[in-house]
């Protein structure tokens, strides 16, 4: 019963990854390109953090909480580094896809 | 005195209890050295932290912190079919947020939460904080999505610290 609620929880986090690879690898401009990573970084490795907590807790059986610091940390930092990289790239007026609402003056 | 110990309660605490999560341990010596962690990174980092981070409520923080992981959620799913399905349909754009919130660590809490929620990257501070430029992956109602933010994410922080 574990077994499948781990599998589930990985394939689940590895499709949730895979998707936003996907989109950082296939967006048109940067801005949309941005969006990939946060996507990964929040329900992909969620899924797989939750399924290695499970894991190590039966199996060790202490409780594994290093996985709640590895969100906190990963919460406090994807957000800033996503933010930063929008910053500079408004700063450096990087292209905006031609689709794009209310293009930033340019 | 008291004060003069812990400018920062919850930093104090934060700290503590992260020097004991990443040794995954609760041995005496760790609960001391984290409780000295506590103390002494508050005293030296007080200079950052200006104005003392008072939580009204922090039951209401704790439901927060559920509807943004609930958000969260739901928009990552929302934003993969985007991806998978109608990659070439997708309509990008800029958008402002005007703000209520006035203290500095109520907006970045705000700004920081966007970024987390998938489809949605904040951009830029107005240079009166009194707006946020933000990037949305895909607009269908700029407006809604806008009121949806305030809504959702800036109403409860607004009564958290305010």
């Amino acid at each position: 019963m574990l077994d499948i609620v781990l599998s589930i929880l990985i394939i689940l986090g590895g499709f949730f990854t895979l998707v936003g690879s996907l989109g950082l690898f296939k967006l048109p401009d940067f801005y949309m390109r941005l969006h990939g990573p946060t996507k990964a970084s929040t329900l992909g490795v969620g899924a797989v953090l939750i399924a290695s907590a499970l894991y190590f807790s039966t199996n060790t059986g202490d409780i594994s909480l290093h996985e709640v610091l590895v969100t906190l940390f990963l919460f406090i930092t994807a957000p800033v580094s996503a933010h930063l990289m929008a910053k500079a790239a408004l700063h450096i007026k990087v292209k905006q896809d031609k689709r794009t609402l209310n293009k930033s003056d340019q | 005195m008291l004060r003069k110990l812990f400018p920062h309660p919850f930093l104090s605490l934060a700290l503590s209890i992260i020097w004991l999560l990443l040794n995954n341990s609760i041995d005496a010596g760790h609960i001391v050295l984290g409780a000295l962690l506590g103390i002494f990174i508050p005293w030296f980092t007080s200079a950052f932290w200006q104005e003392q981070v008072v939580v009204r409520r922090p039951w209401l923080l704790t439901k927060f912190v559920l509807v943004v992981f609930y958000e969260i959620l739901v928009a990552n799913i929302i934003v993969a079919r985007l991806i998978l399905t109608k990659q070439s349909k997708l309509q990008p754009g800029f958008l402002h947020v005007p703000l209520d919130l006035t203290s500095p660590l109520a907006i970045s809490l705000l700004a920081n939460t966007i970024s987390l929620t998938p489809g949605t990257v904040t951009c830029d501070l107005s240079d009166d904080q009194k707006s946020l430029l933000i990037h949305a992956l895909h607009i269908e109602d700029a407006e809604a999505t806008v009121a949806e933010i305030k809504n959702q994410f800036e109403k409860p922080l607004k009564e958290i610290f305010s």
